[in-house]
């Protein structure tokens, strides 16, 4: 049987035995966290809290206004020590609750939840999704409530519940889908109802059978709900990819999935609404697969969000002598990191720890032609003539040829036998033709 | 602006740098280290500019073993000076143009050795030193270097020396002759005296010809060894080739009498060489598969009117030096489609 997949693309190591086989662990609560008030795409919350109060996990401590907007809630029971800029794993510094642990850890259920979920009506479920503060964990941390609330006018056939988790190393998803398939499947059924569709796809990259059987088990008795291996490829889970895969629809440029019908949630954030829809559980943990070459004990850790990388990292094992780069997320789209106090956001999936053995420089030639990364772009860019023609600043072309397409999946990058930066040098491209657009809109 | 990009996940950093780590206000004993920062991806695949090239040598090597064994050490000598001038200048003009030094990519040797290949083996030493100088010099170095040229270095000295010195680049000897005996090239006995050779001896290169150019065994072998590890495009030698044999074929159906019938086309000249090594060269041919399809339907095309209409036998290094100045051109009106662009739902 051929498995289902798009084209293009490419196949980079897989790395997964680290942490594969690795039952998801829950960490001791932290002795302080730091929270992010902004941890989602759109406005940033404000505080609700202040310096010196006790907080209890689960209660509310950000709020955003708006359409795009979210909730952000202790996740710690204990004493607010301040609220200040600290720095951000995405390269930051914003501002940041830091609470201390203090007194009895006691959590704190989301009010108003319904006697069961199949009989409340779908802006109640919106509401509660908006206030146990769910964004898609799978990096992106779109407010999910916003995303499962498409424009009048489009009409949405098909739910995809993304399993593929394509990055090398991680396993996150990969544990959750074998050990909470119970609550994926609510939380599956809940989607559904909200976005009234009739039939959705579990998207399962086929090195992760285990989980596919696991799943079919566990829906067997759901005819709506099918469960599809694909084909072992990055970036099988980049959202427009797994479509075409799944259901050979594609997104036009600048689309998103609900143009062509669809909406997309990843294995974690569906779980969690689960979580919150039923049980009243808000968004203070997530499952981090702690991994890579440079860490003693790799892990799937269940974690509270806040907690800092250096205590994380302390759980397993601690960071080997040799550790030279330590990346949040996957190593194809992550981001380095520069200190471990960073903490954990709702956005991390995975913390990446690599030895000097991955960081050795490589030169850096010029770019000789090859084709390589026109043949990995699974946007069907020309990476070479987008990252040439930002690098020399002529963003018309950049912008003609296609660069806001661009998904920043690095596969490019990736297979350049020259080495070079293709993914940075598009993407500032990226930036400073947004920033254009911007300052032409202001006018 | 800048500020603004500054700000910026990961694309903060221009080069890896390191940073200092912060230390931890955390109770958990702080770690005192310095991480590294650079852009995604982290990981690559295992490529490199100068393992290309030197996958390309070793490519090349049935090629050169063959040409030395019908040839004679000559030939060894011709690539090794070949080599060398081309490695020599390309140090020399970095060094006049105090820009680092490349030479150690591989392209040179690349160079060299294929110019030496197309050449007869009977050329003048010297003559080899200056079409290495010109396919390095104008070859290469005057349009920027590796990576900047249009036209393929090697074809482009070979291409300087025949307008040069005409005579002794199309003075042949026969293979394993202890003495230079002149000969004709099995394309140029057909061309003027009209008689075939061997399909045998043109397949195992037991003719007279340029020193890695007459052993179609040996150019397969390597060039799909090439093929095989993804260095040259598969689709140029495939539409080239089966371009020459279809056109090739229209005019022989013809007038068998008048012209050469395929296999022939196919077997003989500098084709095998120029179809494997040289049309794939990959800074001179175009990165869209679309159009390496038209690259290699391009020169099919043109190397059959040179060879049957032309005033000289044997067209290959034309028909790829001209489709090189189209691949600009190809590039541009091949782009791919962008994902979601053809085919809306
Ligand atoms: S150009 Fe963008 S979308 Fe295409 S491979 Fe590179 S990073 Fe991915
Ligand atoms: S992969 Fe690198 S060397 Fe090859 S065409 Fe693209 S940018 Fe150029």
């Amino acid at each position: 049987m051929s498995l289902k997949t798009f084209a293009k693309g490419v196949h980079p190591a897989e790395f997964k035995s680290l942490s594969e086989d690795k039952p998801i662990e829950k960490m001791p609560l932290p002795s302080e966290v730091f929270i992010p008030l902004q941890q989602h795409i759109g406005a940033p919350c404000t505080p609700v809290v202040e310096k010196g109060q006790m907080v209890k996990t689960g209660q509310v401590i950000g709020k955003s206004g708006g359409f795009v907007s979210s909730t952000i809630h202790a996740t710690i029971t204990g004493k607010i020590k301040t609220i200040e800029k600290f720095p951000h794993p995405l390269g930051i510094n914003v501002p940041m609750v830091n609470i201390m642990a203090e007194g009895e850890e006691e959590l704190l259920p989301l009010e108003n939840l319904p006697e069961k979920w199949e009989n409340a009506s779908r802006e109640e479920i919106l509401d509660i999704i908006l206030r146990a503060g769910i964004v898609g964990l799978g990096g992106a941390a779109f407010p999910t409530q916003v995303k499962l609330n498409p424009p009048k006018g489009k009409s949405i056939d098909t739910f995809i519940v993304n399993g593929c988790e394509c990055e090398p190393f991680l396993t996150a998803d990969h544990r959750m889908m074998l050990e909470q398939s119970q609550e994926l499947l609510t939380g599956i059924r809940i989607i559904m109802k909200v976005l009234n569709v009739k039939r959705t796809f579990i998207g399962i990259e086929a090195n992760k059978m285990n989980a596919v059987d696991t799943l079919r088990q566990a829906t067997k008795s759901f005819s709506e709900i099918t469960v599809v291996p694909l084909k072992v490829k990055y970036p099988q889970g980049a959202e427009k990819m797994l479509i075409d895969a799944i259901l050979n629809r594609h997104v036009p440029p600048g689309g998103l999935p609900l143009d062509v019908g669809v909406v997309v949630q990843n294995v974690g954030t569906t779980i969690a609404i689960a979580q919150a829809v039923t049980a009243g559980k808000p968004l203070i943990e997530r499952v981090v697969t702690v991994t890579g070459d440079a860490i003693n004990e790799p892990k799937n850790v269940l974690v509270r969000i806040g907690t800092s990388f250096q205590q994380l990292l302390d759980f397993c094992g601690g960071l080997t002598n040799n550790a030279a780069k330590i990346i949040m997320g996957g190593p194809m789209m992550g981001v380095a990191q520069s200190s471990l106090q960073v903490p954990v956001i709702k956005a991390t999936s995975g913390i990446v720890c690599l030895s000097d053995k991955y960081t050795q420089a490589k030169p850096i030639y010029p770019c000789i032609q090859c084709g390589n990364c026109v043949s990995a772009c699974p946007m069907n860019l020309l990476p070479t003539r987008l990252a040439r023609y930002a690098e020399v600043g002529n963003l018309i072309m950049a912008e003609n040829l296609g660069i806001l397409n661009c998904i920043e999946c690095g596969s490019c990058a990736f297979v350049c036998p020259a080495h070079i930066p293709l993914v940075q040098q598009i993407r500032l491209g990226k930036l400073q033709i947004n920033e254009l657009k911007r300052k032409s809109k202001s006018i | 602006m800048e500020e603004k990009i500054q700000k910026v996940p990961a694309g903060e950093s221009q080069m890896p740098k390191v940073a200092p780590a912060k230390t931890s206000e955390s109770p958990s004993k702080p770690e005192k280290r310095a991480f590294i920062l650079s852009s995604s991806p982290h990981i690559q695949a295992e490529e490199d500019v100068a393992k290309i090239m030197r996958a390309v040598v070793y490519a090349l090597l049935p090629t050169a073993v063959f040409g030395i064994y019908f040839f004679g050490w000559r030939a060894l000598v011709m690539m090794l000076v070949g080599i060398a001038a081309a490695v020599l200048t390309e140090a020399l003009l970095n060094l006049v143009q105090k820009k680092p030094q490349t030479i150690s990519d591989g392209s040179a040797v690349v160079t060299g050795l294929l110019l030496v290949l197309t050449l007869p083996p009977s050329l003048p030493y010297w003559m080899i030193i200056v079409g290495a100088f010109v396919a390095i010099f104008i070859g290469k170095q005057l349009f920027g270097g590796l990576g900047y040229n249009i036209f393929n270095p090697a074809l482009l000295g070979r291409a300087f020396l025949q307008a040069s010195f005409p005579i002794p680049m199309t003075t042949w000897t026969m293979p394993r002759t202890i003495d230079a005996i002149t000969t004709a090239t099995p394309l140029g006995s057909f061309k003027f005296e009209k008689t075939l050779t061997p399909y045998l001896n043109l397949f195992m290169g037991n003719v007279g010809g340029c020193v890695g150019e007459t052993s179609a065994l040996a150019i397969i072998i390597g060039g799909l060894f090439l093929l095989y590890k993804k260095y040259a495009d598969w689709r140029i030698p495939v539409s080239y080739l089966t371009t020459v044999a279809i056109f090739g074929s229209l005019f022989w159906l013809i007038n068998p009498a008048k012209y050469p019938d395929p296999i022939f086309h196919l077997f003989s000249g500098g084709l095998m060489l120029g179809a494997f090594f040289m049309a794939t060269d990959m800074v001179t041919t175009p990165v869209t598969p679309k159009g390496s399809w038209i690259f290699g339907i391009g020169a099919g095309i043109i190397l059959v009117i040179i060879r049957l209409f032309g005033g000289l036998p044997e067209g290959v290094m034309y028909s790829i030096l001209l489709m090189n100045a189209f691949t600009p051109l190809i590039n541009r009106y091949t782009r791919p489609k962008f994902f979601g662009e053809a085919k809306h739902v």
